[in-house]
């Protein structure tokens, strides 16, 4: 009778918490501030993208989006935590709302944006497939690849383009396909395959990681383009927007030659568009349910695009990775953000 | 039911204090609380799948793959659909955990027969083995053997070649592949024939022992049958078989049967790991066995060997098969463990990289919980059904 009682007790437990899920929360924004902390997802291990120090602190450009994301939230830029996430793991974590906000070197197609609902919210790397060979092999074009096994990750547009490009040229290849972008690198660095393929600035990453990165070589060729960036669950406008214009302000930010080093000298300045940036002029940041200031806090805390970029992929990293197209827009790239006004 | 209530207790109490009523009133009561609950959970994931934009049903399964897969034994390209992705990761599956499930009762058998023996190297060796292995974990196993041992294989130029058709090296085992010409049928047909004739002559041999207690030499006629019908049907038919020999062009080699290493650590490992439990369950199975029986084996004069395989091991069947159809439905799931290697099973295939592309997380889940429910079940079915066979009969 006890033991009835009780299950009966739980069954309805159970219903009750399903029956509430109904009413999923409403407001991602909300919910984050009652949190305390934005949850992010990112890579689990990707230099100059998302990697964790030894001290256990986040490092990389994805990162450096989240913390910009807390920092107009919270005006604080650790106001952060970090779920690692496999390609295969991303969307489901996003989806089932484990995390706030996925900023995982992940590539804008049409088949993501419309059935998996979630919103790309911008572009934070401009990238595009390309192949790392051992240079053993002796090979300098990708067209010379015919028979080659080659090493992919699981999950990604990446097992789709090479597919693709094979396809097209009339080549033939061996997939060896891994969970893990590590697993990957181990895999081609036993020998396993001839080549190693994914969007160059993992190459570039995943070669710094090699014992002896002199060993092996990136081809010229790029067989596809991936925009990467951060993306948010579908049906929550206002947060789309906050990180759509995260993202927007640090590059306006760049154009305007607000740096995190003269961002306080820069609130006296009379720009009514850097103004507008800072929160001195305007009411932007209430427009998205946001401090005015939010701006000034990104850029304080994270800094502009241009500094992020530097930090953790530029020439002066180990990965070594030249602006590019990820330029400014008035510098010869192909970055161009809204105006915040 | 009233009628039963007044027989229980005559007195005839007021029925929600029957406790036969109030137990059928509650066992319904939870049945409908349980279905409740199913529908609210599916109606509930399906309303928050719609509202959010997430695509829901079984389309996906027709839309066109457009990714490469290393080893397929159904016809597959990357132009075929999701539907096929999900064949090749269910024979993949299979054939892994049937090479397990064989390898691992062989080896398990001999190791647990070995524990037992009087020969103290061999007893311990075999000690050895099943602490070893069992108290290791699998994963660790598996990346072992794909990592650390089949890695560092020399590279396809510095192949080890074994007379110019074997080749050996870190991208797989290549093997000559017989392709069939016409007339073959006759080997076919050869084959079937001895089959049925060493049927035949087994069940010829046993009625004699039974009549005239002579022993015929079955097991050496029948393996002489058995080769050499084949072969002179081969040759009055004209050798009607070619071989597809492995050469090296550009990276690779190329032709032949590939036994990729991905499927060698998987099958290695789980089949190693399996049998030491395996050798466990054998142990206790002929521990289980009163000694009584192999003493009066003795006393029959049957020899060791004998005794084992006639008196010994039948009895001991029925203390085995239960723990180890448990065995085999762990070897099965834990074949999943491919995906950390790149072996494309199952899980790899289609619940990685298939559910990934699509991102219908919940039909891909609900297929393959449905996939690994089946085989399970299925193997238990089986495994009943031997067990029935061999369970004691009171007579």
């Amino acid at each position: 009778m006890l033991k009835v009682r009780s299950i009966a007790a739980g069954a309805a437990l159970v219903i009750s918490t399903l029956a509430s899920s109904h009413a999923f929360a409403a407001s991602t924004l909300d919910a984050v501030k009652e949190k305390g902390h934005l949850q992010c997802g990112v890579t689990n291990g990707l230099p100059g993208f998302s990697q964790p120090d030894q001290d256990g602190n986040w490092t990389g450009i994805d990162v450096d989006t989240c913390r910009a994301v807390a920092a107009a939230v919270f005006a604080d830029a650790k106001a952060v935590e970090f779920t690692p996430l496999t390609a295969k793991e991303r969307f489901t974590a996003l989806q089932s709302g484990e995390i706030d906000m996925l900023s995982r070197n992940t590539t804008w197609t049409l088949t993501r944006d419309a059935s998996l609902g979630l919103n790309f919210a911008g572009v934070n790397y401009y990238d595009g497939q390309g192949f790392l060979i051992n240079k053993g092999i002796g090979v300098d074009d990708a067209t010379q690849l015919s028979g080659a096994t080659i090493c992919i990750q699981s999950g990604t547009t990446t097992e789709l383009n090479l597919s693709d490009y094979f396809r097209a040229k009339g080549m033939d290849f061996k997939p060896i396909v891994f969970d893990t972008s590590e697993q990957t690198v181990q895999g081609f660095s036993a020998g396993r395959c001839d080549v190693l393929t994914s969007d160059r600035s993992q190459l570039a990453a995943l070669r710094s990681k090699l014992a002896d990165p002199d060993s092996a070589k990136i081809l010229p060729n790029t067989i596809s383009k991936e925009p990467l960036g951060p993306v948010v669950r579908q049906g929550d406008d206002q947060w789309f927007n906050i990180v759509k214009w995260v993202l927007a302000v640090q590059i306006n930010a760049e154009e305007l030659g607000v740096t995190s080093a003269n961002v306080d000298d820069m609130l006296k300045s009379d720009n009514p568009n850097v103004q507008r940036l800072l929160g001195t002029d305007g009411d932007m940041g209430a427009k998205l349910g946001l401090p005015d200031d939010f701006g000034y806090e990104i850029i304080k805390s994270v800094g502009n695009y241009g500094e992020m970029y530097a930090r953790n992929v530029g020439p002066d990293t180990p990965l070594g990775l030249d602006r590019g197209i990820n330029a400014l827009w008035t510098d010869g790239g192909i970055l161009y953000a809204p105006p915040v006004r | 039911m009233k009628k039963q209530t007044t027989q229980s207790s005559p007195a005839g109490p007021r029925p929600w204090y029957d406790p036969r009523v109030r137990s059928i009133f509650f066992q319904i009561v939870a049945i409908a609380l349980v279905a409740w609950g199913g529908w609210t959970l599916v109606d509930n994931t399906l309303s928050n799948m719609e509202s959010r934009g997430i695509s829901t049903g079984f389309g996906f399964l027709d839309e066109s793959a457009g990714f490469a897969i290393i080893m397929h034994l159904v016809p597959y390209d990357a132009t075929m659909s999701y539907g096929r992705t999900f064949w090749v990761g269910l024979t993949n599956t299979l054939l892994v955990s049937a090479m397990g499930i064989v390898a691992a009762t062989i080896l398990g058998f001999i190791i647990g027969v070995a524990r037992l023996s009087n020969n103290w190297l061999v007893a311990k060796i075999s000690l050895v083995y099943i602490e070893v292995i069992r108290n290791i974990p699998l994963l660790l196993q598996i990346f072992f053997w794909y990592f650390a041992v089949l890695s560092n294989l020399p590279s396809p130029r510095q192949s080890v070649d074994v007379g110019g058709a074997v080749f050996l090296n870190n991208r797989g085992l290549y093997l000559p592949e017989p392709l069939t010409q016409d007339g073959f049928g006759l080997v076919w047909a050869a084959i079937i024939i001895a089959i049925a004739a060493v049927a035949g002559l087994k069940t010829w041999a046993r009625k004699r022992q039974l009549a005239t207690g002579e022993i015929f030499p079955t097991f050496k006629v029948g393996a002489a049958i058995m080769v050499l019908l084949p072969v002179v049907a081969y040759a009055s038919a004209g050798q009607p078989l070619e071989w597809d020999i492995p050469a090296l062009k550009g990276f690779n080699f190329g032709g032949g049967i590939t036994l990729i290493p991905e499927l060698a650590a998987l099958w290695i490992a789980l089949s190693l790991y399996t049998a030491s439990f395996i050798a466990e369950i054998v142990r206790s199975g002929i521990l289980s066995v009163s000694k009584g029986q192999t003493e009066a084996a003795k006393a029959l004069g049957l020899p060791n060997g004998l005794s084992l395989r006639l008196v010994v091991i039948p009895q001991a069947m029925r203390v085995i098969i239960p723990p180890l159809t448990s065995q085999y439905l762990n070897l099965v799931k834990n074949s999943s463990l491919a995906t950390a290697i790149g072996y494309p099973d199952l899980v790899a295939v289609f619940m990685g990289t298939t559910l990934n592309q699509t991102g219908q997380a919940v039909e891909v889940v609900a297929i393959t919980m449905a996939v690994y429910l089946t085989i399970s079940l299925l193997i238990s079915l089986f495994m009943n059904i031997y067990n029935r066979a061999v369970a004691i009969k009171e007579r």
